[in-house]
């Protein structure tokens, strides 16, 4: 078993940061103003970037913060002060009984879920192998990602950019006013 | 720290739906939707130490697609505000007979 090795800084740097995530995303759902939520949601994107990293994933943790904090969060905050939303008062935000009672029992049914899987032997099995570290190889960190994506997957990824081009193209016709 | 790692993402993911299920404000919905995705590249970065860094390969994927549907999706809550005055789930009935 791996845990055995780490030294107890990683361990303790580990379990911080997923509690951050874990604690940030529940004050993130119960917010009632869309702008405290957004922000919320920033912190546990931030601590999982830092998971990330911790897990030997440091582009992707770069990502992670450039994309998810820096981009797709500024433009939900865009949104949200465009349309003048940060009143919570008059959205009447949650839901009814019928959706509380719906929500509480898919809930429930994914924790059970959960239970039953970190109990199952398929777990157990999980154990993470002496990694070689991957900055140590002469690819760097970004080599072993970038060889499968240009060479693998080159067609799913030059389909993604089309995608984000018809993205584009989508949001601003769609958000583009009338001019009759 | 991989079954830790899981966990998590699981109950992120959990965190996500119960928001989907519960709220009405649209824009609170679109956001919990990318922390379920995020919750997703958790797993994939977890689960990447163990299988090799194609999971880090789908982890960007995943992150252009998300890029691409907040656009949209906010795009089209941009329109329908204009047109209902509201991003409140319950008064976009328009399909309703």
């Amino acid at each position: 078993m791996q845990n055995e090795f780490l030294p107890l800084f990683y361990t303790f740097h580990f379990y911080l940061f997923g509690l951050i995530a874990l604690v940030g995303a529940i004050v993130f759902v119960t917010r009632k103003s869309p702008v405290a939520a957004a922000l919320w949601l920033v912190v546990v994107m931030f601590a999982l970037a830092a998971l990330y990293v911790m897990l030997d994933a440091q582009f992707v943790g770069m990502m992670q913060i450039l994309v998810y904090a820096g981009a797709i969060m500024v433009v939900f905050l865009f949104v949200v002060m465009l349309l003048n939303l940060g009143h919570p008062s008059d959205l009447n935000d949650m839901r009814g009984k019928l959706g509380r009672l719906l929500a509480g029992l898919v809930g429930l049914a994914l924790v059970a879920e959960l239970m039953a899987l970190t109990r199952s032997e398929v777990t157990m099995k999980l154990v993470v192998p002496p990694v070689e570290n991957a900055a140590t190889g002469t690819a760097g960190i970004i080599g072993p990602i970038a060889g499968p994506l240009f060479k693998e997957y080159l067609l799913a990824f030059e389909l993604t950019s089309v995608l984000l081009l018809v993205a584009i193209i989508g949001a601003v016709v769609l958000a583009k006013k009338r001019s009759n | 720290m991989l079954a830790e790692s899981l966990t998590l993402s699981a109950a992120l993911f959990t965190i996500g739906v119960v928001g989907v299920l519960t709220r009405r404000n649209a824009i609170i919905v679109f956001m919990c939707v990318e922390l379920m995705l995020n919750a997703v590249n958790l797993s994939f970065v977890a689960l990447s130490r163990l299988y090799g860094a194609t999971g880090q390969v789908f982890v960007i994927f995943v992150m252009t697609v998300a890029a691409a549907e907040a656009a949209v999706g906010l795009a089209i809550i941009i329109a329908i505000f204009r047109h209902k005055k509201s991003v409140n789930l319950q008064d976009i009935n328009l399909l309703r007979g």
